[in-house]
């Protein structure tokens, strides 16, 4: 018993033992299952037969679903795109010596920690079409006539969502973004100004190189989120108007628990993995680049 | 290049003169500032407004003259909303508290008893954080309805973990690299046990990990939606995000003003938590990011 308890591998196996069973259970099964799903024409209540490929040649001339991937990409690019501009604008700005720096930080964080679906609330009433405090503030201005239908026009409804999510997003980029910035050492930018470096050549030569790595593993953290968003959309529009703003995420779970069709929800669901897998790799082979930036040679 | 270094000199900022810092800085960040956090006190705004302000189209809408804790009434008395506080309270806990026990042990285990496999391991758990839940909701549905766990809380508690253990385990094996090997080799030769070696040496000087994970496991459970949205049918069970949405829209009516209460107090409680932790918070969230 004592020799067991020394040996490692047991121990290891033992001490694995609570996540491993868990994970297995509630993680890697369910992305099987998910998987095996989507090969069947399976219905809440009712155990599905396989039918190959029929769910996907089925939702490929979906136009709902065609709708969808388009809306998931225009949604994932412009706010992933602008997210990371505003966050490393919002990073520098942190970064700056500014008074009252810490309370500053921890309040740029808060829409992060907050509940998405609650804040999402926030923003319905700041969209809503009578009462609009944007519109009225516009309206005082004299800048607009009439209130504006924030989601009640597809492409108002698709930009309103992006802002909500770019709201949402920008802490997380920023505050990630400025631990980065705080590990480059200020002796590099006096040696950049000696040399005569303007400010903008020490951001594109100092900066950003070595902020690249994080930048990367940020990113695939933003774009992850962002491509798998669910709650913002369920809250503000539920896909509506006329599917303009239904993501990947929120058709399936339109089709496969309102609409009850399991099979044809988890073949959306899955379709959307080869997308995920892309950006894991993307910033894979970014990550790769820091043999360089810490003086060693590219592999 | 230490971290502390990079913050003791303030760079070359005083050669800025004030107004161009003025236009450059503090004008940028306080328009930041006041976006970001405009919505929250519109929130906090519109739940104390009686509903006559919140409709009227005359005066002015950024400020409340006559209020009101109706809307608070309202949701604490004739809602289900104390249910659904309690529940959110108890499934984010237990879920917490039962992630970071298995993810001390996974992650002590990947770090420092490097068994077979262990690297491999290790980047499983580091895969597994990826998955989002969005991919996952429809098979759980399936299995939480097989095992017969469907609108309980179990439902929630057993589920939660499958993102927790994931992120507790990746910033925990941070955390664990990080104390010296030397401590561990010292107790062993005394004859320490690894699991005392566990709760002795290693988890007193990896306090400040453990928060971070905890706090953010918290957080993580506290806003989570989608398997709350899936799993969940009857109100008594429900989570405050959930109860929300679900429960206190009726129809074309919206009580903009209870939604809003029960937006601000179903905010409130990660605000409280975040606030004092709000350095073990970044920590957690920029280390795992960081590894």
């Amino acid at each position: 018993m004592n020799r067991l308890l020394e040996n490692r591998n047991f121990l290891g196996f033992a001490f694995m033992l609570p996540a491993a069973v868990l994970l297995l259970l509630f993680l890697t099964y369910p992305l099987g299952l998910g998987t095996w799903l989507g090969f069947t024409d399976a219905k809440v209540g009712r155990a599905g037969v396989w039918v190959g490929l029929e769910n996907y040649i089925y939702l490929y001339g979906d136009a709902v679903t065609r709708l969808s991937l388009f809306n998931t990409l225009f949604y994932t690019v412009v706010a992933s795109v602008i997210k990371f501009a505003l966050g490393l604008w919002l990073a520098i700005l942190l970064n700056q010596n500014i008074p009252l720096k810490s309370f500053v930080r921890a309040a740029v964080l808060l829409p992060f920690i907050v509940p998405t679906a609650l804040s999402a609330i926030a923003f319905w009433w700041i969209y809503d079409a009578q009462f609009s405090i944007i519109s009225w503030a516009l309206v005082k201005l004299g800048w607009i006539d009439t209130y504006i239908d924030f989601l009640g026009q597809p492409w108002a409804a698709r930009l309103s969502t992006i802002a909500a999510n770019i709201w949402r997003g920008v802490p997380f980029v920023a505050i990630c973004l400025l631990a980065g910035l705080q590990t480059i050492s200020p002796s590099l930018y006096e040696a950049a100004s000696i040399d005569g470096a303007k400010p903008s050549q020490q951001f594109w030569y100092v900066t950003l190189p070595l902020l690249t790595p994080i930048i990367a593993v940020v990113m695939t953290f933003s774009v992850l989120f962002t491509f798998t968003d669910f709650q913002l959309i369920y809250v503000l529009t539920r896909g509506g108007p006329l599917n303009a703003t239904h993501l990947m995420a929120t058709l399936s779970f339109q089709r496969a628990i309102s609409g009850g069709a399991l099979g044809e929800g988890a073949a959306i669901a899955t379709a959307m993995i080869p997308f995920l897998l892309a950006a894991i790799l993307f910033s894979y082979f970014g990550l790769q680049r820091r043999a360089w930036q810490q003086g060693g040679s590219d592999k | 290049m230490s971290k502390d270094e990079a913050q003791d000199t303030q760079g070359m900022n005083y050669l800025d003169s004030l107004p161009r810092r003025v236009v450059i800085v503090y004008i940028p960040l306080l328009i930041f500032l006041f976006v970001l956090l405009f919505p929250f006190y519109w929130m906090a705004i519109t739940g104390f407004k009686p509903n006559a302000e919140l409709l009227s189209r005359t005066g002015n809408p950024f400020w409340v003259i006559a209020p009101t804790l109706d809307h608070f009434k309202h949701l604490l008395f004739k809602t289900a909303y104390p249910d659904w506080m309690w529940n959110t309270i108890l499934i984010s806990t237990i879920s917490t508290f039962f992630s970071l026990f298995a993810s001390v042990l996974a992650a002590y285990a990947i770090e420092r008893l490097r068994f077979t496999g262990s690297r491999q391991v290790g980047l499983s758990i580091f895969l597994a954080y990826l998955v989002p839940p969005s991919i996952l909701f429809i098979p759980l549905a399936y299995i939480v309805f097989q095992l017969g766990l469907f609108d309980t809380r179990w439902a929630l508690m057993l589920t939660y973990p499958t993102f927790l253990i994931p992120f507790c385990t990746w910033l925990l094996m941070g955390y664990f690299r990080s104390i010296p090997f030397e401590l561990e080799e010292c107790a062993l030769i005394d004859g320490a046990t690894r699991l005392q070696i566990l709760t002795k040496i290693v988890l007193p000087l990896a306090v400040p990990g453990l928060i971070s994970a905890g706090i953010f496991a918290f957080t993580l459970s506290w806003n989570e939606f989608i398997y709350a949205l899936t799993f969940i049918s009857s109100s008594e069970n429900k989570t405050v995000p959930v109860g929300v949405i679900t429960e206190l829209v009726e129809g074309d009516v919206y009580h903009w003003g209870a939604l809003m209460a029960g937006a601000l107090l179903g905010s409130l409680p990660v605000a409280v938590v975040y606030s004092f932790f709000v350095e073990y918070y970044v920590a957690g969230m920029t280390g795992a990011v960081k590894e």
